[in-house]
C-alpha cells in the first residue's frame, strides 16, 4: 500500500481499524516490559534511586522533538505534494506533542531538583525545549483560530516548518553553549556512555512510547477525518432548501 | 526496592507521565464517540454523503 493509497480517507479509515489494537496491544506490552526493567534497574553511582526518572523523562524529550520533526514531514505534505491527509496528520500531532513536550519539561523539573538543586534553570537546553513547548501551543491556537481548514493548514504548515529550526538547536544547545544540563549520552559520536543496565531499559521505554505516540496519533487522526467528514456533512444539510 | 531519600520525585514523575497519557486516551476515545455520535445524528437526519454511503459507515 503506497502513500497515494492512503490519500483517501476511508481507506485510511479501514487500515486503521485493522492496525489499531495491535498496535494498543504491542504498546501495553512494550510500556508493561518497559516499567518493570526501569523498577529492576540498579541505582547510578551518583544519582542514587532518581536514575530511574531517565527512563521516563528520556522518551518524552526525544518525542518532543521527533512529533516536530512528523510535522514538519506533514507541512511539506502540504505545501509541496498536497497530500489530502498531510495537513490531519499535523494537526492532529501538534496536541500530543505539546504532551510529551510538557511531560518532558515536568519530569526534567522533577529531576533537577534533587540533582542540580534547582527545579528550573535558563540554560540554553531547559529555555530551547520551553520554547519547543510554546511553538506547540501557538500551532494548537493557529488551528482554532483560523475557520477555513485549507487556510489554516497552509499558515501552520509555513509555521512548522520555520520552527523546525529550534529542533537543532535543542539538540546541540548542550555542546554549543554552556548548560547545567549533561550532554548527549545515548545518541552521541561515539556510542552511548550509558551501562547496558540503563541502556536496556530506557531503549524498551524510547520504543514504547513511539509505539504510544503512533497509537494515538492514528488514532486522532481517524477522529479528525470524522469531524471533517461531519462539518462537510453539516453545510450539505444547511445548503439544502428547507420545506 | 527502596527509592531513597528522593522518592517522591520519582514517584511524582511517574504518576504525572500516567495521568497525562491516560487524559490523552481518555480524550481522544471520547473525541472518537462525539464524533460518531454526530454522524449519527445527521444520518437520522436524513443526510447522506455524495457516495451514497451511510454517513455513520466507518470501517
Amino acid at each position: 500500500m503506497s502513500l497515494i493509497d492512503l490519500a483517501n480517507p476511508t481507506r485510511f479509515l479501514s487500515l486503521t481499524a485493522k492496525i489499531l489494537p495491535w498496535l494498543a496491544g504491542a504498546t501495553a506490552v512494550l510500556l508493561a516490559i518497559g516499567l518493570y526493567q526501569s523498577a529492576m534497574a540498579p541505582d547510578d553511582y551518583q544519582q542514587g534511586a532518581t536514575v530511574k526518572i531517565m527512563f521516563i523523562h528520556v522518551p518524552n524529550a526525544w518525542l518532543s522533538m521527533f512529533v516536530w520533526g512528523v510535522m514538519s514531514l506533514s507541512a511539506l505534505g502540504t505545501l509541496v505534494w498536497r497530500h489530502p491527509l498531510a495537513d490531519v496528520a499535523a494537526k492532529t500531532a501538534a496536541p500530543i506533542g505539546a504532551a510529551f513536550t510538557f511531560l518532558a519539561l515536568v519530569t526534567g523539573s522533577l529531576w533537577g531538583r534533587p540533582m542540580w538543586g534547582t527545579y528550573w534553570e535558563w540554560d540554553a537546553r531547559l529555555t530551547s525545549v520551553l520554547i519547543l513547548f510554546l511553538m506547540y501551543l501557538g500551532l494548537m491556537a493557529l488551528w482554532r483560530a483560523v475557520e477555513d481548514p485549507s487556510r489554516a493548514a497552509r499558515a501552520a504548515a509555513v509555521l512548522t516548518l520555520v520552527g523546525a529550526i529550534n529542533i537543532p538547536i535543542i539538540k546541540f544547545s548542550v555542546d554549543w553553549w554552556n548548560t547545567l544540563h549533561q550532554p548527549a549520552s545515548v545518541l552521541r559520536m561515539g556510542g552511548s556512555t550509558l551501562d547496558k543496565a540503563f541502556l536496556i531499559p530506557l531503549l524498551v521505554m524510547a520504543v514504547a512510547f513511539s509505539l504510544l505516540f503512533i497509537t494515538l496519533h492514528l488514532a486522532a487522526m481517524r477522529n479528525e477525518i470524522l469531524r471533517r467528514r461531519v462539518r462537510s456533512l453539516q453545510m450539505l444539510q444547511a445548503s439544502k432548501p428547507q420545506g | 526496592m527502596s527509592l531513597g531519600p528522593y522518592a517522591s520525585f520519582i514517584v511524582t514523575s511517574y504518576l504525572f507521565v500516567a495521568a497525562v497519557v491516560a487524559i490523552l486516551i481518555g480524550w481522544i476515545t471520547f473525541d472518537y464517540r462525539r464524533q460518531k455520535a454526530r454522524l449519527r445524528d445527521l444520518e437520522a437526519s436524513g443526510v447522506t454523503r455524495r457516495s451514497g454511503r451511510g454517513v455513520t459507515d466507518i470501517p
